[in-house]
C-alpha cells in the first residue's frame, strides 16, 4: 500500500473540495472495498478523504419511499425493522453478503461501488481491459465460471458488481441521489447508475469524478413488501453469488398485478429484467408462468464455454425465488 | 518383538490417558497468549523482508528495475538472483534434494530461471512492514516469457511414467490383473477427476531468522519438523547442524505443507545474515499459493472385475498428475486401492506431466485422500450394479491379510466401524433404491465409505526430569500442528510418572531438545509418546536400582527385576504392599531431580528395529512381520437441491479404530477435522489456473473456498476401543490421517443414493450437480 | 456496554432529530454498539480534522488502556496491534477481509481489524483476545472454547472467540443454524465448527 495522506472530512463540502486539489485521491467509508484493492496495488490514491463523519445516515420514511442513508453500515439496515418489514428482499440481500464483521464495516454507498471478483481484475500480474484498457482480456478464454453471461462485451465479461444489494435496489426501482463537488446533488435510478462493459469497460458507473453517493431512496409498493433474495453460491455462507434472484410479487386472486425482477451473478451489472416482470405482469401466479418469465430474462445470455450452467441455473434460482414469495 | 515395556502392561488402569481432557495449551490459546513464529518482535532491530514473484509461468529473468524501490524510506536491501548471498548447497541436483530432504528439486533465486508463476525473483527489506511492502511493488521485473505448460491436460503436456514417485515404482503388478479384470463377468471402468486442492493452513508460511553471533542462527518458523528444518538450513547455509537452532513454539495448522524447508526460509536467514538485523519473512495469502506446494490435479482411472457375486478378482490403476518441471512429485494413490480389499491381481501406472507450476506436496493423507475416492466410488457403483448394499459388499471383500504384502494386519477392527456407524446413522431406515427419497424439493441420500492410513515407521528422541516434589519436565522436539501433541504426552508422562497432569510440564517445538522426527504421516503421537513412556520407564530403573541398594528402603536387597514402578510408588511385583514412593528414594539419595531419555520408536521400526538412524517413513514397511494400518468408515446423509445444484450435508458419523486413543477430546477434534478438509474437497475446493498464462486466478480466501462453519452439521465420532501390541510401546495408530480417508466418497456415495447420478469431478459444485441430474439416472 | 449517554429503547427521540427512525431502531438493537460513537463524535471533530502526512503518534484506547503508537495513515489497526503494540494475539490470515483470524471489537462491534486503519480506530474503543479474561479468569466464550475443544491449531481461535462474543451479544446465536450463519466469517482450517458451535450456543443459552 502506498503512504498516502489522511484527512478526516467532517463536512461533504470538505470531502468534495479535497478531491477537486486532487483528483485522484479516494473517499474512505468502510474501507472494506478500497482497503482490500490499495492492498493488492490495485489502487494507490495519494490522499483518502475520510468520509464516515458525514451526515448521510438515517433510514427513514419519505414521500419518495424509504430513504436510506450511504453512510449507514450494512448490518444496520440489514436489520432495520423497516427495512424488515417493507423490503424483505433488501434485508435478506444484505444480510446474505458477506461476514458479520465486514457488513458492520461496509457502508451502503461502499457495497454500491464493490468491485468485481474476476481473478484476472483482482491480480495485476494478469492483463485485463477493466483495469488497462486494451491490455486482453484472458477470462474469455479462461477462468470464467462465475462470470457474466448478460451484457457483457467481447472486453470484458466481469460481473463488475459481485454483490447482492444493488441486486434488491435494482428490482426495486431505488433511486440514488449523488452530490458533486458543487454540492449539487442529482438523483438516478440504480438500474441507470452501472454501465455495460462495452467497448469502454473501465468506466462502471455513471458516477463523475468527486461525486458522492449520499442516499438510496426505495419506493414503497406492496410488491416490494412481497420479496425475496435468493443467492446460490459454492459454499453455504459468505461466498459470491454464483446466480441470485431479487423478486417481488403483488398477486391478487391469483394473478400477479406487478412485479419486479433483478439476477445477481450473471449480469455484467445488477440485472433488473422487465423481459420477466413483462412475462409475470397479469399472468397466473403458477410454475408455468415462473418458468416462463425465467426463460425470458436469461433470453440474451451469452454464456461460454465454463459459465453455460449459469443459464440454467440462474433461471431456476428466479424460479424458487417466485415460487418462494408466491408461496408468502 | 523386542522385550521392551508396553504402556499397558505397567499402566493397566490409566487414569488420564484415554480422559477427554482440556488441552494444556488451550489457555494460552484462547487469551492470545500462544506465540507463533511471526511473533517474536522483541528482538533488537527487527526488520521486515516482503517477496517480489514472478508473473509469469515461464522465462528468464532479463532485468530488474530497483532503484525506485531502493529509495523509499526505511528500505535497507533487495535482494535479486545477482546479489543473493551464496549457498553452500542447493538441491537442484537429484542427490542434493534428497540429502537436503528438500521438497523441491529446484532454488529458485539463484538463477534467471522462471519455472512457475509466483517463483520469489526478489526479495525486499525495510524497517516496517508496510515500507517493505510498498517497495516490493515497485521493483519492476522484466522477464522474457515463454509459453508454458499449464498442466497435464495442456496439450502441450508430454505424458511420461516415472521411474518412481516418493519410492513407489511407476508401474507396480501384481499378478495378471489386465487378465482378470478382462475374463471377470463383472466389470467396471470409470475415471476420477480431482482439481489442485491447497493446504491453505490459517497461519501464513513465517519465518523469523536471527543471528544471534555470527556462526550461531535462531530461526523462529512455521514447521511440522524442528530437527528437519534444522538439519537443511545448515547444510544450505554450509554450517553445522549445531550451529541453527529451530523453534516452533505453536503452529497454526501444516496439513503437510510445512513439512519441509521451503525457499523462502532459507532467504531469511540469508537476509539476516547480509542486513545484519533479525528478519521477519511472513507470506502474503496469494504467496501462500505459490510458496509451499499443494494437492496437485490429478486424474484417476480405475477398472475392476469382479465375480458376479462381487468379490474382486483384478484392479487396473492408472494415475495422470500434473508436477513440477524439476520433480516426478506425485501423491501415492496406489497404495491404498491395493490393499483396502482381498485383491488378487492388481496392477498401477503413473503417468506424470512436467508443467509450469510449484511443486505439489504432501498433503493430509497424501495418496490415501485421493486414491480413497476412486476405490471407494468404484464399490459403490459395483454394488448398486449387482443390488447389494455397500455395507454387504465391502464385506463380501473383507481383507483378512493386507493384500499387497501377504502380511497379517497388527490389528482392524473395520468390521466394527461399519457396524457402529451403520448404526449411528440410520443405515437400516436407507432406502436401498437410489433416487427414490425427497423431502420437498430435496434428494435425501445417505452414503458410507472406508478410511485407511498406515502406520508409518519412525523414531524419535524424549527426556524425562523427575523432581523430588513430584513435577516432572517433559522434553522432546517435536511440533503440535493442533493436533494435540502437547496435551497428549502430558497425560502419558503423567500416568507413566504417576504424577498429576497439572504435575507436568511437557516442552516441545525446539532444537535444544532431546530431537524427533516430524510431526507428519500421523506418526506424532504414538512416536512420542511412546519415547516418553520409555524415558520415564528408564526413570524408573534409575529408581529402582537406587532403592535395592538403599539399607533404608524397604525394597533393600530386592532383585532389580521383581520390582515394579506403579502409579509413582516402587513396589515388589509379588506384594504390592511392600515398597515406597519414588520422592523418599529420591531424598534420602540427596536427589533433586532424576533423569530418563529414550529411543521411541514407531511402526516397522518397532517390530523389527531398524539400524539406520534416519528411518524414511515411506519406506521399509514390508520389513515388519505385520501390515499395520487405521480404519474406519464415515458415513454422511446429504440434501440435494435437484434444481439449485447444491448439496449439503445433514448427518455425519465416523468411527475409526486407531489403536489406542490418548485423548477422545483432542481425537474427536482431529476426526472432525479431517471430516470438514475433506467435506471442502468433496464439495467446494479447488484453486483455478488459467489455462493458457498457468498462473492461479482464485489464489484468495474469497475465491478458494474452504468450509465455512455453515457448511458443517453435527458430527458423531466414535473410536472402537483397539488393542495393538505390534505397531509401538504405546499402541497407538494416529488419527490425523485416516479422519480424511474415505470423506470425499461418502460424500460422492451419499449424491448417488440421493440422485442415481454419479459425480466423478471433484469438487462437486452446483455447475456438475445440475449437468449431470440432466443427464439419465 | 451500556452508557447513560443513549437513551433507554423505550424513550421517545426528541421531535426535532433527523434521524429519529433510525435512532428509535437502533434503540432497540444496536443501542449498546451505537452509545459510543457518538459520544465520542465531537470530541474527534476537534482533533482530528486535518490532514495527516507519514508517521504520527496515535491515541487507541485498547483493552481499556489508552496506547500510543507511531503509524503512518496506511497502517492498518491490525498491524497496529501485532508490529507495533506486540499485542500478537490478533491474527493475520489472508490481510483481505476474507477469513475473520483479525477480528476485533471495535466500540462493541466485531470488525475485521486488517480493514481497519489505525488512525481511524482512534477515539473508539478497541477489545481485542487480550482484554478479554479477567486476570486469571477466563471470559465464559474463551472458557466455553476450552472445554468444547473449540479449535486445533488456534490461530483462528482469537477471532473466533471475539466474534462468538459479539454474535451472543447481537442475539445471533439462539439457534444452531442460525449460530452457524453467523459465525461464518471466521474461517477455521483445522476444521473445529462442530465444537465452535457447541461453545457459542452453550454460552449463548447461559446469557
Amino acid at each position: 500500500m502506498n503512504d498516502f495522506s489522511y484527512t478526516q472530512a467532517t463536512s461533504a463540502k470538505e470531502a468534495t473540495s479535497l478531491l477537486k486539489d486532487q483528483p485522484s485521491a479516494a473517499y474512505l467509508a468502510g474501507g472494506t472495498t478500497l482497503l482490500d484493492l490499495m492492498k493488492a496495488n490495485l489502487a494507490e490514491p495519494p490522499q483518502l478523504a475520510d468520509i464516515n463523519l458525514l451526515p448521510f445516515k438515517g433510514i427513514e420514511q419519505t414521500s419518495d419511499g424509504l430513504r436510506i442513508g450511504a453512510m449507514e453500515r450494512m448490518s444496520d439496515v440489514g436489520e432495520n425493522a423497516l427495512v424488515v418489514q417493507q423490503y424483505p428482499a433488501v434485508s435478506q440481500a444484505l444480510l446474505l453478503a458477506a461476514s458479520p464483521q465486514l457488513r458492520n464495516m461496509a457502508s451502503i454507498g461502499g457495497n454500491i461501488l464493490q468491485r468485481t471478483r474476476c481473478g484476472y481484475f483482482r491480480d495485476a500480474a494478469f492483463p485485463c481491459n477493466k483495469r488497462v484498457p486494451g491490455s486482453g482480456c484472458p477470462a474469455l478464454e479462461g477462468d470464467h465460471h462465475n462470470l457474466a453471461i448478460l451484457g457483457v462485451s467481447e472486453r470484458c465479461i466481469a460481473n463488475a458488481y459481485p454483490g447482492d444489494l444493488s441486486v434488491a435496489l435494482a428490482a426495486f426501482d431505488a433511486v440514488l441521489t449523488l452530490e458533486n463537488q458543487k454540492g449539487k446533488q442529482r438523483r438516478v435510478p440504480v438500474t441507470e447508475f452501472y454501465l455495460l462493459p462495452g467497448k469502454t469497460p473501465q468506466k462502471e458507473t455513471v458516477l463523475e469524478p468527486g461525486e458522492m453517493i449520499v442516499a438510496a431512496t426505495i419506493p414503497s409498493a406492496a410488491h416490494a413488501r412481497r420479496s425475496a433474495y435468493l443467492k446460490v453460491r459454492e459454499r453455504s455462507s459468505y461466498a459470491y453469488a454464483l446466480a441470485s434472484a431479487a423478486v417481488g410479487l403483488d398477486v391478487q386472486g391469483g394473478t400477479i398485478r406487478a412485479a419486479r425482477v433483478a439476477l445477481g451473478g450473471v449480469g455484467a451489472q445488477p440485472w433488473r429484467s422487465r423481459e420477466a416482470e413483462k412475462v409475470l405482469t397479469g399472468a397466473p401466479a403458477t410454475e408455468a408462468t415462473f418458468r416462463a418469465a425465467a426463460t425470458a430474462a436469461l433470453q440474451g445470455a451469452q454464456p461460454r464455454e465454463h459459465n453455460r450452467y449459469k443459464v440454467e441455473l440462474a433461471q431456476n434460482t428466479l424460479v424458487r425465488a417466485l415460487q418462494q414469495v408466491a408461496a408468502t | 518383538m523386542e522385550t521392551e515395556p508396553q504402556f499397558f502392561e505397567t499402566n493397566a488402569a490409566p487414569t488420564v490417558v484415554g480422559q477427554p481432557m482440556n488441552r494444556v495449551d488451550g489457555w494460552a490459546k484462547v487469551t492470545g497468549h500462544a506465540k507463533y513464529s511471526a511473533e517474536y518482535n522483541q528482538l533488537p532491530g527487527l526488520v521486515h523482508a516482503v517477496l517480489v514473484t514472478s508473473p509469469v509461468a515461464k522465462g528468464r529473468v532479463q532485468r530488474i528495475e530497483s532503484s525506485a524501490a531502493q529509495k523509499q524510506p526505511g528500505v535497507l536491501a533487495i535482494f535479486t538472483h545477482e546479489n543473493l548471498p551464496k549457498l553452500a548447497k542447493t538441491p537442484d541436483a537429484p542427490a542434493d534434494k534428497a540429502a537436503l530432504n528438500s521438497p523441491m528439486g529446484f532454488m529458485p533465486m539463484t538463477s534467471d530461471q522462471v519455472h512457475y508463476a509466483g517463483q520469489t525473483v526478489a526479495v525486499v527489506v525495510a524497517d516496517t512492514l508496510e515500507r517493505a511492502q510498498y517497495a516490493a511493488s515497485l521493483v519492476k521485473v522484466i522477464i522474457a516469457p515463454e509459453a508454458p505448460v499449464s498442466s497435464y491436460q495442456d496439450p502441450k503436456a508430454q505424458l511420461y511414467v516415472p521411474k518412481s514417485v516418493k519410492g513407489m515404482p511407476g508401474v507396480t503388478k501384481r499378478g495378471d490383473a489386465q487378465a482378470a479384470v478382462q475374463k471377470a463377468p463383472m466389470q467396471l471402468a470409470a475415471t476420477y477427476t480431482h482439481a489442485t486442492i491447497h493446504h491453505n493452513y490459517m497461519e501464513p508460511g513465517a519465518t523469523t531468522a536471527h543471528w544471534e553471533a555470527a556462526d550461531r542462527l535462531t530461526i523462529y518458523e512455521t514447521t511440522q519438523g524442528v530437527s528437519e528444518t534444522q538439519k537443511t538450513v545448515s547444510l544450505m547455509l554450509g554450517l553445522a547442524t549445531e550451529q541453527v537452532r529451530v523453534i516452533t513454539k505453536y503452529l497454526g495448522g501444516g496439513f503437510g505443507s510445512k513439512a519441509w524447508v521451503w525457499p523462502h526460509t532459507v532467504y531469511a536467514a540469508l537476509i539476516a545474515k547480509a542486513v545484519g538485523r533479525p528478519v521477519k519473512l511472513v507470506l502474503t495469502r496469494p504467496q501462500n499459493f505459490t510458496s509451499m506446494g499443494h494437492r496437485e490435479e490429478q486424474q484417476q482411472t480405475l477398472r475392476l472385475g469382479a465375480t458376479k457375486e462381487g468379490k474382486l478378482l483384478g484392479i487396473v490403476y492408472d494415475k495422470t498428475a500434473t508436477t513440477s518441471p524439476w520433480d516426478d512429485y506425485a501423491e501415492t494413490n496406489s497404495r491404498i486401492i491395493g490393499m483396502l480389499y482381498h485383491l488378487p491381481a492388481y496392477e498401477a501406472t503413473y503417468r506424470l506431466a512436467k508443467s509450469n507450476v510449484m511443486t505439489s506436496t504432501a498433503t493430509r493423507a497424501p495418496g490415501d485422500m485421493p486414491g480413497s475416492f476412486a476405490i471407494e466410488c468404484s464399490m459403490d457403483d459395483l454394488a448398486a450394479q449387482l443390488g447389494l448394499d455397500p455395507i454387504q459388499l465391502r464385506l463380501l471383500n473383507y481383507a483378512d491379510i493386507d493384500s499387497s504384502t501377504g502380511h497379517p494386519w497388527s490389528s482392524k477392527s473395520l468390521k466394527e466401524c461399519y457396524a457402529r456407524g451403520a448404526e449411528l446413522i440410520g443405515w437400516n431406515k436407507r432406502n436401498p433404491k437410489a433416487g427414490a427419497t425427497r423431502e420437498g424439493k430435496l434428494l435425501v441420500g445417505m452414503g458410507m465409505a472406508t478410511g485407511s492410513y498406515p502406520v508409518h515407521n519412525s523414531q524419535g528422541n524424549a527426556r524425562v526430569r523427575l523432581y523430588a516434589d513430584g513435577r516432572a519436565v517433559v522434553q522432546a522436539g517435536a511440533t503440535d500442528l493442533g493436533t494435540g501433541t502437547y496435551t497428549i504426552i502430558t497425560q502419558v508422562a503423567a500416568d507413566s510418572l504417576g504424577i498429576p497432569p497439572e504435575n507436568v510440564r511437557f516442552e516441545l517445538g525446539d532444537t535444544v531438545l532431546p530431537s524427533t522426527q516430524w510431526s507428519g504421516g500421523s506418526t506424532a503421537a504414538g512416536r512420542v509418546s511412546s519415547s516418553v513412556y520409555l524415558a520415564v520407564q528408564e526413570v524408573w530403573q534409575k529408581l529402582i536400582k537406587l532403592a535395592v541398594m538403599d539399607k533404608k528402603s524397604p525394597l533393600y536387597g530386592a532383585k532389580s527385576a521383581d520390582v515394579a514402578a506403579e502409579k509413582g510408588r516402587l513396589q515388589l511385583k509379588a506384594n504390592p504392599g511392600k515398597g515406597e514412593a519414588f520422592g523418599e528414594v529420591m531424598k534420602r539419595a540427596s536427589l533433586g531431580d532424576i533423569e530418563g531419555s529414550a529411543l521411541g520408536r514407531y511402526g516397522s521400526n518397532y517390530e523389527a528395529p531398524q539400524t539406520t538412524a534416519n528411518a524414511d517413513p515411506n519406506k521399509k514397511e514390508n520389513a515388519a512381520e505385520h501390515s499395520m494400518h487405521a480404519f474406519g468408515a464415515h458415513f454422511c446423509e446429504v440434501h440435494v437441491d435437484p434444481e439449485l445444484g447444491t448439496i449439503r450435508i445433514s448427518k455425519w458419523v465416523s468411527v475409526i479404530g486407531a489403536g489406542r486413543i490418548l485423548n477422545p477430546k483432542t481425537a474427536r477434534s482431529q476426526v472432525i477435522g479431517g471430516s470438514t478438509m475433506g467435506i471442502g474437497a468433496a464439495l467446494m475446493e479447488q484453486t483455478v489456473r488459467d489455462p493458457h498464462l498457468a498462473r492461479y486466478t482464485n489464489a484468495s480466501l474469497a475465491d478458494y473456498h474452504v468450509p465455512v462453519n455453515a457448511d458443517i452439521p453435527e458430527m458423531t465420532v466414535e473410536f472402537i476401543d483397539e488393542h495393538d501390541p505390534y505397531v509401538n510401546a504405546m499402541g497407538v495408530k494416529g488419527i490425523g490421517e485416516i479422519s480424511i480417508v474415505g470423506v470425499t466418497a461418502a460424500v460422492a456415495n451419499a449424491v448417488f443414493h440421493a440422485t442415481g447420478r454419479r459425480l466423478r469431478d471433484l469438487p462437486m459444485t452446483p455447475n456438475k450437480v445440475l449437468a449431470a441430474l440432466r443427464e439419465p439416472a | 456496554m451500556s452508557s447513560d449517554l443513549f437513551p433507554p429503547a423505550d424513550t421517545p427521540p426528541p421531535a426535532d432529530d433527523s434521524r429519529r427512525t433510525f435512532m428509535k431502531q437502533a434503540g432497540g438493537i444496536f443501542g449498546f454498539a451505537l452509545a459510543a460513537p457518538l459520544a465520542g463524535q465531537a470530541e474527534r471533530l476537534t482533533a482530528y480534522s486535518k490532514t495527516v502526512t507519514g508517521a504520527t503518534t496515535l491515541t487507541l484506547r485498547i483493552n481499556g488502556q489508552p496506547r500510543t503508537v507511531q503509524a503512518e495513515p496506511r497502517v492498518t489497526l491490525l498491524d497496529a496491534l501485532r508490529e507495533r503494540l506486540d499485542l500478537t494475539g490478533t491474527k493475520k490470515g489472508c490481510d483481505h477481509g476474507q477469513c475473520g483470524a483479525c477480528t476485533v471489537l471495535v466500540d462493541g462491534k466485531r470488525v475485521n481489524s486488517c480493514l481497519t486503519l489505525a488512525i481511524t480506530a482512534q477515539g473508539k474503543e478497541i477489545t481485542t483476545i487480550e482484554g478479554l479474561a479477567k486476570g486469571d479468569e477466563l471470559h465464559p466464550m474463551q472458557a466455553a472454547f476450552l472445554k468444547h475443544d473449540g479449535f486445533q491449531c488456534g490461530y483462528c481461535t482469537p477471532g473466533q472467540i471475539l466474534s462468538g462474543v459479539a454474535c451472543v451479544q447481537e442475539g445471533h446465536a439462539k439457534t444452531d443454524d442460525q449460530c452457524r450463519e453467523w459465525m461464518s466469517g471466521n474461517l477455521c482450517r483445522c476444521g473445529a465448527y462442530a465444537n465452535i458451535l457447541a461453545a457459542v450456543r452453550e454460552v449463548a443459552d447461559k446469557a
